[in-house]
């Protein structure tokens, strides 16, 4: 079973295999309304924890998405930035933007489980 | 930041009632968008009819003896032509300052029927400040009358005419020109109707009073064509017919030539002058804008927003962007923005800058999106 962790600014980021796959929660995508534009970070590229990552723009408002834990952009979802729609449809799953190699996997403890972050959600507002 | 807005309109309970997301814009407490979102809003006005809530725009009479009274002494504050307004038309003008800045573009309608009457509506962020200048100029003779208690409902799309007509068959509302306006008994509501609006697309502004306006809406709604829309898509519907934004493209720096809003002044008024700032605009209709309104299109897909630079293929700042997004019927990002006098001819490869990167952009024609008005003059696009 997959592990899943949030950071305050709604990023999710899943861990498979020693790796975070990284997108925007449910709670964000539905906050943001129509998204028309993704753009994933360059593969390769080392991201430090809070580093800005990814974009995503709806017809709203642009958002920038930030690492929620640092490491080594590995995959993008291509996907994701031919269709956009993706993101809104299924923010979980097809809508990932990009994946992470863990630098520093003890990271993941300061960041909020599913429960924790539905109380955060509940919280905040 | 999140200010909180301290009106409501009319309308306000039924769009909670809607399920609308609501914030604050020009001290009102708006819809900007409903469950069904800001794309899927914005493509059903284009293909069927949105209900639009512009309660919050300021309604304004100015009323004197006769028409050419009333008319001259809005000349003297417009670069428009209303001597020459016939009874039961609008015009698009702008209310200027000294150097022919733009204090609030809006819309002047001479009702048929009442010699000596203007019609104003006038941007809700902007109404204080057109009422306070309207008042230190007016003359005893004349009156300034807003009308706080009238709301105004704009039905716009292609299906606007058929319903209306439907719902209303007897009233000729079907055949009403663009840009006319008149009184009109709408299943059994006073109105005041015009053809016109801020989408691009065929369409009706109703005004009638705050009391009823919920009524009115909810009998709109019932029909099947109809939904209500949101701030969020009537921004993307006017930048796609490339209409202008108060705070956007337009401000006090700017004239309306710079605006590319010298169609909106007729002939007389252009030889004539007589209005503020004439010697200005004069001058920038004789020799062209130093700067200028023009559409981008960018090359990818990202949209560059409002007050994104705008740079020469080398590097060099000509201009800022002033509205941008994404246009839902064109399928790509759009904006609009002005550039310097070198670079407004269409297909002038630019660049936006976003998030600190220049993306190729191309000066685009407007509207974006091809104009449907009724009995349309002039397609563009």
């Amino acid at each position: 079973m997959s592990q899943i962790r949030y950071t305050k600014d709604h990023e999710y980021v899943r861990v498979e295999d020693g790796e975070g796959v990284v997108g925007i929660s449910e709670h964000a995508q539905q906050q943001l309304g129509d998204v028309v534009f993704a753009e994933a970070p360059p593969i390769g590229k080392a991201l430090k924890k809070g580093d800005p990552a990814a974009v995503v723009e709806s017809v709203k408002a642009a958002s920038d998405v930030f690492a929620p834990v640092s490491g080594e952009v590995v995959a993008v979802n291509s996907e994701v930035e031919s269709t956009p729609g993706l993101i809104n449809e299924d923010a979980l799953g097809r809508g990932w933007l990009f994946r992470l190699k863990l630098a520093d996997p003890a990271e993941l403890s300061a960041l909020m489980d599913e429960s924790a972050y539905s109380d955060y959600l509940r919280t905040s507002g | 930041m999140i200010e909180a807005a301290n009106q409501k309109t009319p309308l306000h309970a039924l769009h909670i009632e809607l399920g609308a997301r609501m914030a604050a814009f020009a001290d009102y407490d708006m819809p900007i968008h409903y469950p069904a979102g800001v794309l899927a809003e914005h493509l059903h006005t284009r293909k069927f009819a949105g209900l639009f809530d512009v309660s919050h725009m300021g309604q304004a009479l100015i009323e004197g003896a006769d028409h050419a009274t009333v008319a001259a002494f809005l000349e003297t504050l417009c670069p428009a032509d209303f001597l020459n307004l016939a009874p039961g038309r609008q015009r698009y003008s702008q209310l200027l300052n000294d150097d022919g800045g733009i204090v609030d573009d809006l819309m002047v309608t001479r009702p048929p029927g009442a010699d000596g009457a203007l019609r104003l509506v006038v941007n809700a962020s902007r109404k204080a400040v057109d009422y306070a200048l309207i008042r230190r100029r007016l003359p005893s003779s004349i009156r300034l009358t807003p009308l706080p208690e009238a709301a105004l409902i704009a039905l716009q799309g292609p299906m606007a005419a058929a319903t209306l007509a439907r719902l209303a068959p007897g009233d000729g509302l079907w055949t009403m020109p663009f840009m006319s306006a008149r009184p009109a008994r709408v299943m059994g509501f006073e109105t005041f109707v015009s053809r016109s609006g801020y989408t691009g697309e065929d369409g009706y502004e109703v005004s009638l009073a705050s009391s009823q306006a919920e009524s009115f809406a909810r009998i709109l709604l019932a029909e099947p064509d109809v939904a209500p829309i949101g701030l969020g898509a009537r921004d993307s519907l006017r930048l796609e017919a490339g209409l202008c934004l108060y705070g956007h493209e337009l401000d006090e720096t700017i004239d309306p030539i710079e605006a590319a809003l010298s169609w909106s002044i007729q002939k007389r008024r252009r030889m004539e002058g007589g209005f503020p700032g004439a010697g200005r605009i004069q001058g920038a209709l004789a020799n062209g804008p130093t700067r200028l309104r023009v559409g981008i299109r960018p090359d990818g897909r990202a949209p560059a927003r409002d007050a994104a630079e705008i740079v020469s293929p080398d590097g060099a700042p000509i201009g800022v962007v002033t509205s941008g997004g994404f246009g839902p019927s064109v399928g790509a990002p759009i904006a609009m923005g002005y550039v310097a006098r070198a670079y407004t001819a269409v297909g002038t490869p630019i660049g936006l800058v976003v998030r600190g990167k220049p993306l190729s952009a191309r000066v685009a024609a407007l509207p974006f999106y091809p104009h449907a008005y009724y009995r349309s003059q002039a397609r563009n696009g």
